[in-house]
């Protein structure tokens, strides 16, 4: 497997130190890391899982509405911020892999490196605790 | 290809009796094709000498510079090539997200730091950014990528037929790992060094010294010596010294961190003035001529 760009390699390493749930995609969607507070979300270890596709991590979760209803994958902060290239913000709920329900907030941003090259980008999770 | 230290040492030119063998000029070294193609890697203060070393008939000469740090350039205006209009002198070098090489190289070659600008530099000058992808020049195949340093930084692989150099002077792979090293794919300058004949690398600190310089963009003798051997190159050199290290200094130092790194490949310490012959059939091949 190639070397990741040094963008990402240090955005992962600013994620291994944050204590918000932090996940990592590449151009392709793909989830390339996800720091240990999402791994709490999530219900699986980094380390156990490796890279997920797009249509595996989009999914696993089951991301909806307040009343339930399955939110579309395309409409996913994460995946607008990756496919539009723009910041994006969510709040809706999931049941991850734990089986547990939350109501999270989510910010997504595109990383874009140098000669305008695009690296993937990065959500960060709120738990919202009310 | 031919691989000869000008300057070995970071941060600060350091001469002085204590330095005198590993040497005090900074970061240059000078990388001859059989077809006499002569890149240079770096120009800190080492460049002064290679450059009147250079045959009066060389009508091109290739600088590469790794990242713009002062201790990489500032012996930029002293290349005597840069004062003959005979000769074709490219530059390669990072540009910034906001600045091209152009505005960032006259930052110093402008007065009051330095009397003569860019411009009036009497060679002909070609400037190059990277990373640009890879390239050609006579008989080398360069590859540059980003690596973990605090500014746009490069690394850069130099293959031939035969051989393969890879050139890193300033890295900090370890920063911010929590048990270093992580595997080739997320390691900065993995890329760049993986199966290289020599590794040319950042050791500037002792591991007693570096938690006081995280973040600072260099590494440990032992983070060096265990990346080269996560990258499985075949030699590795200590390079860019700390200015406060002395001769005896760097002996002790490197003989504690091959103790507790055992190595898998051939060190040599960077001394100015050693060269090294790759991709060579000679018995000599790969080992410093010179030390």
């Amino acid at each position: 497997m190639s070397q990741k760009e040094i963008e990402v390699i240090l955005t992962r390493q600013l994620a291994s130190y944050l204590a918000m749930p932090t996940f990592i995609v590449d151009p392709q969607g793909t989830l390339v890391f996800y720091n240990e507070p999402a791994e709490i979300i999530l219900g699986l270890r980094f380390d156990e899982t490796g890279e997920m596709p797009f249509s595996e991590w989009a999914t696993v979760f089951t991301p909806m509405d307040k009343h339930g209803t399955p939110l579309a994958p395309a409409a996913l902060p994460l995946a607008i911020a990756l496919g539009e290239r723009r910041p994006a913000h969510g709040d809706f709920y999931i049941r991850g892999l734990d089986h547990v329900f939350r109501h999270i907030e989510v910010t997504a941003f595109p990383l874009i490196g140098q000669s305008d090259r695009n690296l993937g980008a990065v959500a960060l999770f709120w738990e919202v605790n009310s | 290809m031919r691989v000869t230290l000008w300057g070995t040492r970071g941060s600060l030119g350091s001469p002085g009796a204590e330095t005198a063998r590993y040497g005090g000029n900074t970061s240059c070294v000078e990388v001859r094709g059989t077809d006499d193609t002569v890149l240079v890697l770096d120009a800190g203060t080492g460049i002064r000498r290679l450059g009147v070393t250079l045959p009066s008939s060389l009508r091109r000469v290739d600088v590469l510079l790794t990242h713009l740090h002062m201790d990489h350039i500032q012996g930029l205006g002293f290349f005597a090539p840069l004062y003959d209009p005979d000769v074709v002198v490219h530059i390669w070098g990072p540009a910034s997200t906001t600045l091209n090489l152009r505005s960032r190289l006259m930052r110093y070659l402008s007065p009051p730091l330095f009397p003569v600008r860019l411009r009036e530099l009497p060679c002909q000058l070609v400037l190059h950014e990277v990373p640009c992808g890879e390239l050609d020049i006579g008989e080398f195949h360069i590859s540059s990528m980003l690596i973990g340093h605090p500014g746009p930084t490069v690394g850069y692989r130099i293959t031939t037929a035969r051989a393969t150099l890879a050139y890193m002077p300033d890295h900090e792979p370890a920063l911010g790992v929590k048990q270093f090293p992580l595997p080739r794919e997320w390691t900065s300058g993995c890329a760049v060094a993986t199966g290289a004949d020599l590794l040319i690398h950042d050791a500037q600190y002792s591991s007693e010294e570096y938690p006081s310089y995280i973040g600072w963009g260099h590494s440990s003798l032992v983070h060096a010596l265990t990346f080269a051997r996560l990258a499985e190159v075949q030699q590795f050199v200590p390079f860019h010294h700390d200015p406060a290290h002395t001769d005896e200094d760097l002996d002790r130092l490197i003989a504690e961190a091959v103790a507790a790194v055992p190595p898998t490949f051939t060190i040599t310490p960077g001394v100015e003035g050693a060269i090294f012959e790759l991709g060579c059939a000679e018995k000599e091949n790969g080992k410093p001529l010179i030390a």
